[in-house]
């Protein structure tokens, strides 16, 4: 039964509201329409934070291939490649199997489009897959010239494919992803090249962990662990909230958890592997949270209303 | 371009020789809550039952819009003065008058204290319309009319649309995996035919034609409800200055719109697609940075 007053209605009776549960902001006044959201709330599952995880693994291995290769570690180089190629392998199958319409992939391959990141990464993808799978297969058949040439080129365009995905989260309506359009780009390039380090040493046989892949993963993990933090202080206390509730809260501290202990661990020479494990989970977390926060901050109408209404308040005061 | 006013999107997204641009203007003040429009959009556009539920929420059963419904009518109960009440019974009565050509032989009294707004929402076929801008496959495009259609044998449901779209318009179909919205009926404006929805409307709420005709007479809808008292009557998204650029569907609300669930202040956001692949190149240079960091010495 509804009553006037009963939080269920829209309008001017009870309308106003603030939402109480686990509050980390001053309640704010705001009206909604029968407390629907404003957004739809993103309707792709765990393929796609999947999908940015592992072509993110995939861009940061192909990078240290080519910086192992360069140090003299050939081994290591080639274990790199074969990394980058499983990566970007299943990078690629995560990011079909979230189509509505399977067998319509090579539609992103119908247009060039700027203004549409996905479009963007399906070129990229399109010309850095068959790099690394070159880069990796190459030596294998004999054609050693070729595999190198091709390492090169996936390298090169490794920085891109480490980055976009951020670009590609950002360019939405949803407040907690477009208002970090500047740090997610580096929290996923930060990413990549922890997971890749992590994965390298990983890989590595017992006592023959290379300096590079270790260097990877320790800087990487930093540079995650200050993106991630620079993302939450630049969204504010009422859009970024979604960091610290929820399941977007939980995976979110996991994360940060994860990232710090496994950039600790894998400084002593003893506790490296289980460091690099801890980086790796930590660096998957870290886009599953993304993804979450965004699922969340689309779900409910007071992120969008209320930044909104005070953007349009100010319009009017300077004007 | 991604930003800022566009006389002409048909033109800017390429047509040679367009014609005008044609919209929808909602006068939620005529507005009766028949849902004709509702069943008149499903009707024409063989879209999918969506469920019959009971949402507890005024005669508003149909919840919002998705990918199965293109138009939904939402129903606010409010307290409110009587000359309001008033002012907005006489023209939905006069409107069906003229239609049906007498008026009910007693009218309702209009009750003080209480109000129900009702309006049909809509996709707005914006100036800057997000959902096309991330589309990666072309599959959304720009008509000849101005306006914004999927292209249902080209859209893989990838469903990037979905979270790009400021208003929560367009969505995926269940069970069929890609994304649907209002097309202004494509079809019919093809043969010189308004929008099912439109043609439906026994009030008139729903008008079309074209945009910069039918913004010319809100705003003097709007000055002649001022004129009567109904102080609170207010045009959304007739400027093409917003964030979207203008709507090709716009309204005429009587409350703040976050009331109807529509975005106070809504902006595209590819408006930010340049400062968003700036900050890719940032960290693509700071990805190669750790790299060469990493590096170390040459053995």
């Amino acid at each position: 039964m509804t009553v006037p007053g009963d939080r269920k209605r829209a309008g001017r009776w009870s309308g106003r509201r603030g939402r109480g549960e686990q509050a980390m902001v001053p309640r704010a006044e705001f009206r909604t329409y029968y407390d629907r959201p404003v957004l739809k709330v993103p309707v792709w599952k765990h393929w796609i934070p999947a999908y940015f995880f592992a072509g993110g693994l995939a861009a940061g291995s192909s990078l240290l291939a080519e910086v192992l290769a360069w140090s003299g570690d050939a081994r290591a180089a080639r274990r790199a490649r074969a990394s980058a190629l499983a990566a970007i392998g299943a990078s690629t199958v995560f990011l079909v199997a979230d189509l509505g319409r399977q067998e319509r992939f090579h539609h992103m391959l119908r247009v060039f489009r700027p203004s549409s990141p996905m479009n963007v990464g399906s070129w990229l993808l399109a010309a850095y897959g068959p790099a690394v799978g070159v880069a990796a297969l190459g030596e294998e058949v004999g054609l050693p010239g070729p595999a190198r040439a091709a390492g090169v080129v996936a390298a090169g365009l490794a920085p891109a494919v480490a980055t976009y995905t951020g670009v590609l989260v950002a360019d939405t309506a949803v407040p907690v992803w477009h208002d970090a359009h500047r740090e997610l780009p580096f929290l996923f390039g930060a990413g990549a090249v922890a997971s890749s380090g992590a994965l390298g040493v990983l890989l590595a046989p017992r006592g023959r962990v290379p300096a590079a892949a270790a260097r990877f993963a320790v800087l990487g993990a930093v540079a995650e662990v200050l993106a991630a933090r620079r993302m939450r202080e630049s969204l504010g206390d009422l859009v970024g909230e979604v960091y610290h509730v929820g399941r977007a809260g939980q995976v979110e501290a996991a994360a940060r958890a994860t990232t710090n202990a496994g950039a600790v661990l894998l400084v002593p020479r003893a506790t490296r592997r289980a460091g690099a494990a801890l980086v790796l989970a930590g660096a998957a977390l870290q886009r599953f949270a993304v993804a979450e926060a965004g699922k969340q901050s689309a779900a409910d109408p007071k992120y969008v209303v209320v930044p909104q209404r005070e953007r349009a308040a100010d319009r009017l005061n300077t004007t | 371009m991604t930003a800022g006013p566009i006389a002409d999107p048909a033109r800017a997204a390429g047509w040679d020789a367009p014609g005008e641009r044609i919209g929808f203007f909602t006068d939620t003040t005529l507005c009766i809550g028949c849902k004709a429009c509702e069943v008149a959009c499903k009707e024409w556009n063989d879209v999918p039952d969506d469920g019959l539920v009971f949402l507890d929420s005024s005669y508003d059963n149909t919840g919002t819009l998705g990918a199965s419904t293109w138009r939904h009518v939402a129903f606010i109960e409010q307290a409110a003065p009587r000359a309001v009440a008033e002012s907005m019974l006489t023209d939905a009565l006069a409107t069906v008058a003229g239609d049906i050509g007498a008026l009910p032989s007693a009218p309702p009294e209009p009750r003080d204290g209480f109000r129900w707004l009702m309006s049909s929402d809509v996709c707005k076929h914006c100036t800057h319309a997000a959902c096309l801008d991330v589309c990666p496959t072309g599959s959304l495009f720009r008509t000849e009319f101005g306006t914004v259609v999927v292209q249902e044998d080209i859209c893989n449901g990838c469903g990037y649309c979905i979270p790009a779209c400021p208003f929560g318009v367009i969505d995926q179909r269940k069970g069929d995996g890609r994304a649907w919205k209002c097309t202004m009926c494509y079809d019919r404006l093809h043969v010189g035919l308004e929008p099912a929805c439109a043609q439906a409307c026994p009030t008139n709420s729903i008008q079309f034609g074209p945009l910069a005709q039918l913004r010319d007479h809100a705003r003097a809808r709007v000055d002649t409800l001022h004129a009567r008292g109904v102080a609170d009557a207010r045009l959304y998204g007739a400027d093409d200055d917003s964030g979207v650029g203008g709507l090709g569907a716009f309204f005429l609300l009587l409350d703040e719109p976050e009331v109807y669930r529509l975005p106070p202040d809504p902006v595209v956001t590819t408006r930010d697609v340049r400062a968003m692949w700036k900050a890719a190149a940032g960290a693509a240079a700071m990805v190669v940075g750790l790299a060469v960091a990493a590096a170390g010495r040459r053995r």
